[in-house]
């Protein structure tokens, strides 16, 4: 295999991983969510969000069908758990479409302890910051539960991480 | 197993036997956000069981992974401390359960990160992040029934006074600790304490409340002496693959 051809299906896997879904939070790719680490010649490595997510199985699942359907049957998918992963590593496109799907995104910068749980969400259905915890665990190991003070309506917020 | 696996094993069996423990809270706690918030703390400590058995089980080298640790031993070859086995009783006996370990658990993960065994370090590492959270769900909930009404304090305090007993063999040292130690892949214990003491102090004195009367320390759960609590829960846990051994789906 010649080294541009190398290259090209890096491109082509790294675009066919940014159309599998979490299966969690199907609004946003994997790729996004800052999942899918490293796309080399014949490996993808994926880490895990939280350690004890119960969708880190069905993330590989998915990954390994999208892979299979594509003609990438060959390609080896590895788990790494270091460096931990972080809400930084959530993308922009990822902050956006998780905001559209109504959760709010974790603030840029969250995973350092300082800053964690200290800034109000912003509501992710009228905007406004006037917003409170009503707990610091929620549906998915990754969200917390809030809600707007202005249009009285419960939301989801990304935990920083 | 040699001290490195077992070393792997003692905090594997920690994590798995407290999720379990916290499981039996799912459809049961007081309020649908504290059912949310103890089972994610179990998953969480599930996740990290999970790591460390099969970490624990490359270590051994005799084919073992995580499943065959957690659902094939028997309860005198478990090596988790006594407090994690301890059962749920009230919401408040959970939570003093809770509190003594996560900040436990928050400093070793933070001290562990610097563990020679890169797997353990990774592990650590990713763990630490969710067990700080789990320190501060604790720490709130203390402070809110320690300093709430009569009967959520009288409670607050008999949970702790129950839990206290269990709280000295989280420090305790033998030579599986040592062997690790100078490997560079364990921590001392030991030099954790001041730290943990320092913060627990720190919440009960937020809660009003002051810390429980010395007791004579129970020990034993890191080797295999266990209260009949565990057989319980394992008979519960381990129903499956008992009943149907290697059963999957």
């Amino acid at each position: 295999m010649s080294a541009v051809s190398a290259i090209s299906d890096t491109d082509r896997i790294r675009a066919i991983l940014a159309r599998v879904p979490d299966p969690e939070i199907p609004a946003v790719s994997v790729v996004d969510l800052g999942i899918v680490r490293e796309i080399a010649a014949g490996t993808v490595t994926i880490t895990p969000t939280y350690t004890g997510c119960p969708a880190t199985i069905a993330i590989e699942q998915s990954i390994r069908e999208a892979l299979d359907a594509n003609g990438f049957a060959n390609v080896a998918i590895e788990t790494t758990l270091s460096p931990p992963w972080s809400t930084d590593w959530i993308s922009d496109k990822g902050r956006e479409d998780l905001r559209a799907y109504g959760i709010a995104p974790p603030p840029k910068g969250a995973a350092t302890a300082s800053l964690k749980n200290q800034t109000a969400a912003e509501c992710p259905q009228c905007g406004s910051s006037n917003t409170e915890e009503l707990s610091r665990f929620g549906s998915t190991p990754c969200k917390a539960l809030w809600r707007c003070k202005a249009c009285a309506e419960p939301f989801d917020r990304f935990k920083c991480h | 197993m040699d001290a490195i696996a077992t070393y792997a094993l003692r905090l594997g069996d920690d994590s798995l036997i407290l999720g379990q423990r916290l499981s039996e809270w799912c459809g049961h706690a007081p309020a649908l956000e504290v059912d949310l918030s103890l089972a994610n703390v179990a998953l969480d400590q599930v996740g990290q069981a999970t790591h460390f058995l099969n970490l624990a089980g490359e270590l051994e080298g005799k084919g073992r992974d995580g499943d065959a640790l957690a659902f094939r031993r028997d309860v005198m070859d478990f090596t988790n401390c006594l407090l994690v086995e301890q059962p749920n009783g009230d919401f408040a006996q959970t939570i003093a359960r809770q509190l003594l370990f996560s900040h436990y658990q928050e400093l070793l993960f933070t001290a562990l990160m610097g563990s020679k065994n890169a797997t353990i370090a990774a592990i650590a590492a990713k763990a630490v992040k969710e067990t700080s959270y789990h320190a501060t769900l604790a720490s709130d909930w203390v402070v809110r029934l320690g300093d709430g009404t009569d009967e959520s304090k009288a409670r607050m305090v008999a949970g702790l006074d129950w839990m206290w007993r269990f709280a000295d063999e989280l420090f305790v040292m033998d030579e599986v600790d040592a062997a690790a130690i100078k490997a560079g892949v364990g921590v001392d214990k030991a030099s954790l304490r001041a730290a943990w003491e320092t913060r627990i102090d720190a919440v009960l004195a937020d809660a009003t409340l002051a810390r429980p009367a010395p007791r004579r320390a129970t020990t034993g759960g890191r080797i295999g002496r266990h209260s009949e609590h565990l057989g319980h829960l394992l008979s519960d846990m381990q129903f499956l693959q008992r009943a149907y051994p290697g059963a999957t789906w």
